[in-house]
């Protein structure tokens, strides 16, 4: 069973073995409006916790996505390229945005399960 | 935060209409509907969106010399224009900087403007120094729609049958279900369409008619923006601004012979002499490659030098990928340049391209393109 967490960002990451998928939250996605471009980060970089990793824009504007957690990048999804509108589509599946490698796999702890992070959003309404 | 904004006659509707809204030019407005942008944009082009555009400023000028002395303040030819005929143009400054952009209509009565929502109190104010209090008549009370597309001429014609012998750019007086309504050919989308000045209090009631017409969506100010965008029509505050003159703008097609040679308003002599030997910037349209959007503010390079900004860029959802335009150096203007676009540190290869991004499709002739 993988392991779900949230950032208040709005980014999620799911965590199997020593690595993590990451990608952006249903929430995000709607309040974002229709994706038209992904840039994602380099393959073999390295971010940190907290870092500018990728921009996500809609028609509207770009928004920056950070990184939940640190380590290198193994893995970006190419399908964004052709279809970003995956992200509107799928966003916590088939939209995620890249795969890390985790040298801190204590960061996670800090991060929100999915049921803080539902209590998170009703608190923002 | 919210009560400070002011509301449009329609704002219940659009809240009905499942709206989401963002604060613009002290107006809570809706941005998109729950269709999207994408969609209402396409919806626009396809067949026809229904906007609100009440925030922007409707003026009239009276008294029977109206045109001659609001000629003082744009360079457009007002004089000439006949009733029921409208022009675009713009308020200048000293240095030939555009203060605003403006629709100007010459009715039977007066001289009718529409100005845009985040200039309009200082529009006012310069037409009363100029034309005095009593010859300006602020019209806070009335709401525009703009109803924009292909469709948009059966959805009307069904509610005033008149609106569909309307020729571009002209402008009359119908009754839409009983009220008295006053519209145009006219638009800012590129595409064949109206605008319809009406009582702020009838406007709920007509706009639920036009919505219901089959060809009719809701469009938020989202996709009223890559409309016009793809259309190459200028946003005021982006692509106009008071350092920017007409001429660099591309707009010497709104200044007439016998304006350019006679003057006579603001910034004439800086007008005249960038008419004569060309500006030393101009705006373009700018096709970056690949897919990722230029917004405005982002850097121009050529020959490895900035030499202009982009200043209203995004999506095209018709155009299917990144359009912007921008403002470059003289020698870089034609299309067909190489340039190159700074996005967020990376450069990325972009061409000078003619403008519009979409084909114009007005309802006679292009009155826009030079």
């Amino acid at each position: 069973m993988s392991d779900i967490r949230f950032t208040k960002d709005h980014e999620w990451v799911r965590v199997e073995g020593d690595t993590a998928t990451v990608g952006i939250s249903e929430y995000a996605q709607e309040q974002l409006g229709d994706v038209v471009f992904v840039e994602l980060p380099t393959v073999g970089a390295d971010v940190e916790a907290g870092g500018d990793a990728a921009v996500v824009e809609s028609v509207k504007a770009a928004s920056e996505v950070y990184s939940p957690v640190s380590g290198r990048i193994v893995e970006i999804n190419e399908d964004l390229e052709a279809s970003p509108s995956l992200v509107n589509e799928s966003a916590e599946d088939e939209g995620w945005f890249w795969r890390i490698e985790l040298s801190d796999p204590d960061e996670l702890d800090e991060l929100m399960t999915a049921k803080d992070y539902k209590a998170f959003l009703e608190g923002l309404d | 935060m919210s009560q400070e904004l002011k509301q449009t006659p329609l704002h219940a509707l659009h809240a009905e209409l499942g709206a989401k809204f963002v604060p613009f030019a002290g107006y809570d407005m809706p941005v998109q509907y729950p269709a999207g942008i994408l969609k209402e944009h396409l919806a626009t082009r396809a067949s026809a969106g229904l906007f609100d555009v009440s925030h922007m400023g409707q003026v009239r000028l009276t008294g029977p010399d109206a045109d001659v002395q609001l000629e003082r303040l744009v360079p457009g030819d007002i004089v000439a224009l006949q009733p029921g005929e409208m022009r675009y143009t713009m308020f200048t400054n000293e240095r030939g900087g555009v203060l605003d952009d403006l629709m100007v209509t010459r009715r039977a009565d007066d001289v009718f403007l529409v100005v845009n929502a985040g200039c309009k109190d200082a529009d006012i104010a310069l037409l009363r120094t100029a034309l005095g209090e009593g010859a300006v008549d602020y019209q806070p009370d009335r709401a525009l729609l703009a109803l924009q597309g292909p469709g948009a001429v059966a959805a009307l014609a069904r509610l005033a049958p008149e609106s569909a012998a309307l020729g571009f750019m002209k402008a009359a007086s119908v009754s839409i279900a009983g009220t008295a309504a006053w519209i145009s050919r006219s638009g800012y989308t590129g595409e064949d369409g109206f605008e319809i000045s009406l009582p702020g209090a009838a406007a709920d009631a007509v706009a639920r008619l036009l919505l219901a017409q089959p060809e009719v969506a809701p469009v938020g100010l989202g996709a009223r923006d890559s409309l016009r965008l793809e259309a190459g029509l200028c946003l005021y505050g982006n692509d106009l601004t008071p350092d920017i003159t007409p001429i660099e703008a591309g707009l010497t097609w709104t200044i007439s012979k016998r304006r350019r040679e006679g003057g006579g308003f603001p910034g004439d002599a800086v007008i005249q002499a960038q008419i004569a030997n060309g500006p030393a910037r101009r705006r373009v349209g700018i096709q970056p490659e690949g897919r990722a959007p230029a917004r405005a503010h982002t850097a121009v390079l050529g020959g490895g030098e900035v030499i202009g900004e982009v200043t209203s860029g995004g999506f095209g959802p018709s155009a299917g990928g990144p359009v912007a335009m921008g403002y470059v150096a003289r020698g870089f203007a034609k299309a067909g340049t190489a340039i190159e676009l700074d996005i967020r540190g990376k450069r990325h290869a972009a061409a000078v391209v003619k403008l519009p991004f979409t084909p114009h499709r007005y309802a006679k002739q292009d009155l826009r393109s030079t």
